[in-house]
């Protein structure tokens, strides 16, 4: 009797079940494939819906473009994959069978055209016998130029299976982590088990479960648990499980790859599910989860077996087929074929014949090894010794041809069938066991890899520990749920009984790797489905010295599409092994590398992403400077005023009017982003002498002064101002871009190398807001705002430093420029920024005073010759930047000794000096080059660089900065800028580095 | 047998059943000329170069495991040429000229992919490091080009050039010629090509020890046995500490792990190779529609060949920040290679202080796209005793003088490069 | 992978920076002949497999420079240290 539904839903889902399952029959889940509207229920998969809507074909393979139906029902899926989503929603490769339906859900077809029964690109497998493997590195070669205007272009064209989104992604992600005691990952009966043992302990456990539904393969089976139905059971258990404070049930959730000490990467599929129901939801949440004990019950995984035309669509591996009946009521075939070489497919041929199919049994092994048997009912045909040959069909498989295992050359019989399920065994899944390094081993009792012995903190139970009875997996997931909890200090608690399960048939195993090549001519035995890897390409692989499992892995691309061989490695290395005559145990495993299942890129990032990729730094005047028309530059992670555009002025015409104000008047800038350090202890003069080339330990109370750091090799570091601001207390300023680094520095110093020092310190940067007042009106604008500070020249000298007021505020004024203008940097609670850059605004309006930005800064400093980050490269030693007087003699600091390196000191060296144009009016770029000689090339034709460059209002024409090799001696000399890129070539003039007040005049004003 | 239209022809017509193996398995005699240790890439063109060019062929190639099973398999497939400083252009020029002609040379097609490598830039300061070094580029005779924001949306649809972006984009520097090589057959073409003339390439044969008289090298001890030869050159980057220790060689080199990363495959929608100035990342599509990615070293020594999650976190911010299409496009493998990390980022292709015995690695980032120019200059210094010009900058002794080669001005610790 | 600060206890991977090899003091070097010491202090590096002395700073909490005892071939930490202790220690 067939139970096949009658009646009106036959016209939507044909192939549905009347009764079982979990699906849900109250709903109606619409959705379309290819265009093509179907209906199915909420709890399908793609791939089920589609099965009870009798599709099959759904997709193509990578290289000959063979059509391809479901495999599998889960995400070792390698062929069903198909893009879901429209515009930035699109979604390549996803795998069907790993789809949950839902109202709206639009999925397509990939890699054919123009339809995916009728595609063009399958006349590739035309070309097949051209196209062997590694049949590229042979060819295209002639004529040469033939392989970048046309080979290459087209191999390239032919790449890839689904195409990326035309349109940034809506959704959101988020990065959530997880701290436990336990992890176990799979919640199938043994992940159960181990689960609800630790849990009882009172242990912290969080459980992982990638499937919408807890049970793992008990989903899929048609088996009594203590008395109910097993996935009922599971449910059960789940519930239980999940109302329990210390357990932390994550579903939908892949583990995807494990890490050094027990840190674990998962993605939780949060709302892709719920369709429109999920907005508000991040899509996908990416888990860190870091465990004291990993329980892994991550199942096993079925391999097929391989023969010509075993990639067809209706073929499917045989536990596959039962879970679509047993848990989706959805029948993939009636007239059924199960190829085997294993007891566990005789489950598969009984579920069919209680769903309405006929179903006959192909066995390789002799009736006298088979015990699975017992399970069918009369009048179920199984061919002992005999193995499926060769399956005929296109889009459909019509026939499988069987043929004697004593005598495969022969074929014996034909069956015509709509389904073929194939088990060629299971394999444990290893990858979170084998990620940190551990080497699965062969394990001849259940034919397939195995761990050894466990790493400290790792239990392994069920399936993934070759254990396929499913009451020893409940019996062994309880014992080391129990002992991780153990592990972790847990007191041993009295344990729930264990439930009992039905009796079934021991899982025995004879390998069938492959037909001995004479059957399978055409060369089309699949091993690797989706990138369309061959018996006939492993021979080769291995006739032309390629057949180390590695080589072979990688000269044929086996197991490198998106399943990662989940289905096809094992095989592959058993026909390696059998072709080269050594054993499998030797032949040995590739390596499992993380990601087990592919993960999105947006989850991965989390919502570290777009405009949050990075933290973006505002200064307290930020809203000041936008008030205003700043251009703002990044500076590292900050925003800095470029330059103030007012109207009708462009970049040139602006920065020329903020230099000429504060040279002329006065301006003021915003210095917030200057890392600032504290330091306080009787040591911190002694420790700043220990970094610094100069001296601060005999400077006095209410001094600044500037100061240069070295590395340790010698180049220069960073450079800024030191204040002492008591007998213990200084005060530092360090570059933006370096800022964390020279706190590193000063902490690993100080930490390690001279803990005996008492001086503390720490980054204040944040704690202060910074501006620096400059031009000859500086002190006027000051004297009018500042409280408590005598700012007169006499009274407050250059280099000096006092504590006042502006308005409420407390404002600690230094004396020092790099405008080399009389200048003030004034610091003030960063709350009190805004405030006081207000107030110096408003006092200052009568002189016209006027906001500048990092561009007119740049052109002051360079006027007169300050060294910045450009010079500052990381290459420059201090002599090479003319601060080799400031080297001290008498004391050791950091760097001291191999900047007297040889090879820094003597010359050849690049120097830094200035550079104006011979003719008024040229101009020249930072990145320039300095040659000697027009257009030569070569390794010695360059003798420098400019480093900076800018068009200099108070010498009316460009200036700049350079490291000149042997530059010092060299002033007066003509030399070319080049830059080659802009095609420009001009003449300069080298001279020293100061352009403008050399004797330092007006910052004394 | 040559590949050739006709040969493959004839092998098509019979299934392919007599395509002979691509190289021996010999058994390893006893003395040699040359011992290389290390069959990775830059090894076997060693071997390649000095059978090519110095009619030396009584070779050996020791390699502990199978062929080609370090960086060379492990790597992102970029090759370009464009190094700021001198010594590291001049080689690394070399290197693509040899790339551009070696699958002519090995009559193994290696797929060069000259797409153009690009670096986009998103400030003024990056744009004129940019200039400087584009500037440096060409004066060295290296193809460069600066490109604007409008012309990197046109070589680089995917990349975000909206004024949007974090780190908005403003440009880029092309070195036209710059692109991809498929990573194995550039181990496998090697060995098929230098087995061809006659070296013997022996794997699982690793090298145990270095027998040293009187300062001067005699041979190795190996797992198959002693084996004898005047010149040993040893090419083990990732393992380079380890096995020049046996030598009783101390190296200015730590082992760093540098992951790589792999999308799956999708229909193409990058052509160039782009890297981004705000961030240590890198992208390339393959020719079978995988991204490749590289990220930041996970920043501590180590030999294990596996990344951690932080730094795989790290390249797929990059990934969706600067390619937001990318979004949904979804990893498929990570994997981390041993480098050999230098105090300037620089590699050795040098002399020791024992007589007859050669070294070459610390390649830091360079290792691939630098693989026939190390194989051809690092045969010039064993065939000669003489550096080669395009490498005699990389000598172990010029951090004893100062005269690094300091490509980004990094300090001295090799993890910070 | 996590770290075990002393002072924090067990932090992850991401909060720690890497200092290199911690099983050299510097040179106390006064004068230029040490240069042999100030080399092999700043650019050798004994990069061995398996037991490793390194530095490490919790950037991302106390600030604190750690000495951690670390094979790098597992990746597997045996000891944490606080710098400050160790080098004090040293000095005595």
């Amino acid at each position: 009797m067939c139970l096949l539904t009658k009646g009106c839903e036959m016209s939507t889902q044909p192939n549905r079940l009347a009764s079982g399952g979990q699906i849900d029959r109250s709903t109606r889940v619409r959705f379309t494939f290819d265009g093509r509207a179907f209906e199915g229920h909420t709890g399908d998969t793609l791939a089920s819906a589609l099965i009870a809507n009798g599709v099959h074909l759904t997709g193509r393979s990578f290289k000959y473009h063979r059509p391809r139906g479901i495999y599998t029902c889960g995400s070792e899926e390698p062929n069903a994959l198909v893009t879901t989503g429209e515009g930035g929603r699109t979604e390549p490769n996803v795998p069907a069978t790993m789809v949950e339906i839902h109202d709206g859900l639009v999925a397509r077809s990939q890699n054919r055209w123009p339809s995916l029964s009728f595609d063009l690109m399958a006349v590739n497998s035309l070309l097949k016998p051209f196209f062997p493997a590694g049949f590229y590195y042979k060819t295209f070669m002639w004529p040469r130029s033939f392989w970048y205007r046309l080979y290459e272009p087209a191999i390239r064209r032919a790449a890839g299976l689904g195409t990326v989104a035309d349109l940034p992604d809506p959704d959101d992600y988020e990065h959530a982590h997880a701290h436990c005691d336990v992890l176990v990952v799979g919640a199938g009966p043994a992940g159960l088990m181990a689960a609800r043992a630790a849990a009882e302990t009172g242990a912290r456990v969080v459980l992982a479960d990638d499937g919408a539904v807890p049970g793992g393969h008990l989903k899929g089976e048609n088996i009594e648990v203590d008395g109910q139905d097993g996935g009922m059971w599971a449910r059960a258990v789940c519930d239980a499980l999940a109302g329990r404070d210390n357990v932390q049930f994550l579903l939908r959730t892949s583990v995807f790859g494990r890490y050094d000490g027990l840190t674990f990467g998962a993605v939780e599929r949060v709302s892709d599910h719920l369709g429109d129901e999920g907005a508000g939801l991040p899509r996908q949440r990416r888990w860190t989860i870091q465990a004291r004990q990993f329980v892994c019950t991550t199942g096993a995984i079925e391999r097929p077996l391989v023969f010509e035309g075993n990639d067809r669509p209706r073929i499917m591996l045989a536990g596959a087929a039962r879970h679509y009946v047993n848990h989706y009521a959805a029948l993939p075939g009636r007239s059924v074929v199960v190829a085997t070489n294993n007891d566990d497919a005789y489950l598969t041929a009984r579920d069919f014949v209680h769903a309405g199919a006929a179903v006959t049994v192909v066995d390789s092994r002799d009736e006298k090894h088979v015990s699975g048997n017992a399970l069918l009912p009369e009048g179920v045909g199984v061919h002992y010794g005999h193995c499926v040959a060769q399956a005929s069909g296109r889009t459909h498989i019509s026939s499988a041809r069987l043929a004697d295992i004593a005598e495969p050359d022969h074929i014996r019989a034909e069956l015509s069938c709509d389904l073929i399920c194939t088990s060629g065994g299971w394999n444990p899944t290893l990858h979170l066991l084998s990620h940190c390094g551990a080497r699965p081993k062969w394990n001849a009792a259940i034919a397939s890899f195995a761990m050894g012995k466990a790493e400290e903190g790792v239990h392994v139970a069920g399936g993934a520990a070759g254990t396929f009875d499913l009451q020893k997996c409940i019996e062994e997931g309880a014992r080391v749920g129990a002992a991780a909890a153990k592990a972790c200090g847990a007191k041993p608690a009295r344990a729930t009984a264990l439930p009992t399960v039905e009796k079934r048939p021991v899982y025995g195993i004879q390998t069938l790797w492959r037909l001995p090549d004479s059957v399978s001519k055409a060369g089309a035995a699949f091993v690797d489905f989706q990138n369309d890897v061959t018996v006939a390409d492993l021979e080769l692989a291995d006739r032309e010295g390629f057949g180390h499992a590695e080589h072979a892995k990688r000269y044929t691309t086996l197991g490198m599409a998106t399943d990662q061989g989940k289905l096809a490695n094992v095989n592959a290395i058993g026909i390696l092994s059998e072709m080269r005559g050594t054993p499998v145990s030797e032949t040995g495993t590739t390596t499992y590398r993380p990601l087990f299942t592919p993960m999105a890129l947006g989850t991965l990032a989390g919502q570290r992403q777009a405009s949050e990729f990075r933290a973006t730094r505002r200064s307290a005047m930020h809203a000041w400077h936008e008030k205003h028309g700043a251009v703002f530059i990044e500076a590292g992670l900050w925003l800095r005023p470029y330059y103030y555009p007012r109207k009708g002025e462009d970049f040139a015409a602006a920065v020329k009017r903020e230099v000429l104000t504060v040279r002329a008047g006065v301006g003021m800038v915003d210095v917030s982003t200057l890392g600032k350090i504290e330091l306080k202890g009787p040591d911190a003069g002694v420790f700043l002498d220990r970094l610094y080339i100069n001296s601060f330990s005999k400077m006095k109370v209410g001094r600044a002064r500037y100061g240069v750091m070295l590395r340790e090799d010698g180049m220069v570091f960073d450079d800024g101002t030191v204040t002492r601001l008591a007998e213990d207390q200084y005060f530092i300023t360090v570059t933006t871009a370096n800022a964390s680094g020279v706190l590193q520095h000063m902490e690993f110093c100080h930490q390690v190398h001279w803990p005996e020092l008492d001086v503390q310190f720490c980054s204040v940067t944040e704690v202060w807001a910074a501006m620096a007042v400059a031009g000859p009106k500086a002190r006027d604008v000051l004297s009018r705002v500042v409280g408590g500070i005598d700012v007169s020249s006499e009274a407050f000298p250059l280099q000096s430093v006092a504590d006042g007021t502006i308005g409420d505020a407390f404002a600690r004024v230094f004396r020092i420029s790099f405008s080399g203008e009389l200048a003030y940097e004034i610091y003030t609670p960063a709350n009190c920024g805004l405030g006081v850059w207000e107030a110096i605004m408003a006092a200052g309006a009568q002189d016209g005073i006027s906001a500048y930005g990092t561009e007119a800064m740049t052109v002051m400093r360079t006027e007169k010759g300050h060294v910045a980050g450009p010079e500052l490269d990381g290459r420059t030693t201090a002599d090479d930047l003319g601060l080799g007087r400031m080297m001290s003699q008498r004391k050791d600091y950091i760097g001291r000794w191999l900047a007297q390196r040889s090879g820094l000191t003597g010359t050849g060296r690049v120097q830094l000096v200035g550079l104006k144009p011979v003719k008024g009016g040229d101009t020249f770029r930072m990145g320039a080059h300095l040659v000697t000689e027009p257009g030569e090339i070569g390794p010695d034709v360059s003798q420098g660089h400019v480093t900076t460059s800018v068009y200099s209002p108070a010498c009316d024409h460009f200036i700049g900065l350079a490291l000149l090799k042997d530059g010092r001696s060299r002033a007066g000399e003509r030399v070319l800028v080049v830059s080659p890129l802009h095609d420009e070539q001009v003449e300069a003039e080298v001279t020293g580095p100061v352009f403008v007040d050399p004797d330092g005049e007006r910052m004394r004003g | 047998m040559r590949y050739s239209l006709s040969s493959i022809i004839r092998n098509a017509a019979s299934g392919h059943r007599h395509w002979p193996k691509v190289w021996r398995n010999p058994e390893p005699q006893k003395s040699y000329d040359v011992v290389i240790v290390g069959g990775g890439g830059h090894g076997l063109a060693t071997a390649y170069y000095l059978a090519r060019n110095h009619g030396i062929t009584n070779v050996a190639v020791l390699e502990k495991g199978y062929l080609g099973n370090g960086n060379i398999g492990r790597n992102t497939t970029i090759v370009r040429s464009n190094y700021l400083c001198s010594e590291n252009s001049q080689f690394y020029e070399h290197s693509l000229k040899l790339w551009e002609g070696l699958s002519a040379d090995l009559n193994y097609n290696v797929m060069l992919s000259q797409r153009g490598a690009l670096n986009v830039f998103h400030t003024p300061a990056q744009r004129d490091a940019a200039i400087r070094r584009g500037n440096a580029f060409s004066l060295n005779g290296i193809d460069s080009v600066l490109v604007s924001r409008e012309e990197v949306k046109k070589l680089a649809p995917l990349v975000d050039c909206s004024p949007n972006a974090r780190f908005p984009v403003l440009g880029g520097l092309l070195q036209p010629r710059g692109g991809s090589v498929r990573h194995d057959a550039v181990a496998w073409g090697f060995a098929r090509a230098a087995d061809t003339r006659g070296v013997d390439i022996i794997q699982n044969c690793e090298v145990t020890g270095f027998r040293i008289e009187k300062g001067r090298v005699r041979g190795v001890e190996t797992s198959r046995g002693p084996i004898r030869a005047n010149k040993v050159g040893i090419v083990v980057a990732g393992r380079s500490t380890l096995v020049a220790r046996m030598a009783g060689l101390r190296l200015p080199i730590e082992s760093h792990v540098l992951q790589c990363f792999v999308t799956e495959p999708v229909k193409p929608v990058l052509d160039t190779v782009v890297m981004f100035a705000a961030a240590h990342f890198s992208i390339v599509q393959s020719d079978k529609g995988g991204l490749v990615f590289n990220g930041d070293l996970d920043g501590y020594n180590s030999y294990a060949q596996r990344g951690n999650m932080p730094v795989m976190s790290g390249v797929a911010e990059s990934a969706v920040s600067f390619m937001p299409r990318l979004s949904r496009l979804r990893l498929l493998r990570h994997w981390g290679g041993i480098n050999d990390m230098t105090p300037d980022g620089s590699p050795f292709i040098t002399r020791t202080p024992v007589k007859g015995l050669f070294f070459n690695g610390g390649w830091c980032y360079g290792g691939f796209k630098g693989t026939p120019a190390s194989g051809w200059t690092f045969a010039h210094l064993i065939a000669n005793d003489e550096p080669h010009p395009f490498a005699a900058g990389y000598t172990l002794s010029r951090f004893e003088t100062g005269r690094v080669i300091n490509e980004n001005g990094a300090g001295p610790q090799p993890g910070k490069h | 992978m996590q770290i075990h600060c002393p002072w924090c206890g067990p932090r992850s991977l991401d909060e720690f920076e890497y200092g290199g090899d911690a099983s050299k003091t510097r040179p106390s070097g006064k004068t230029q002949e040490n240069m042999e010491a100030w080399v092999d202090y700043v650019f050798l590096h004994d990069n061995p497999a398996g037991r490793h002395r390194e530095y490490w700073q919790h950037v991302g909490g106390c600030r604190s420079w750690l000495i951690v005892t670390r094979d790098t071939r597992t990746h597997e930490i045996s000891k944490v240290e606080l710098a400050c202790a160790s080098s004090r220690k040293g000095a005595k």
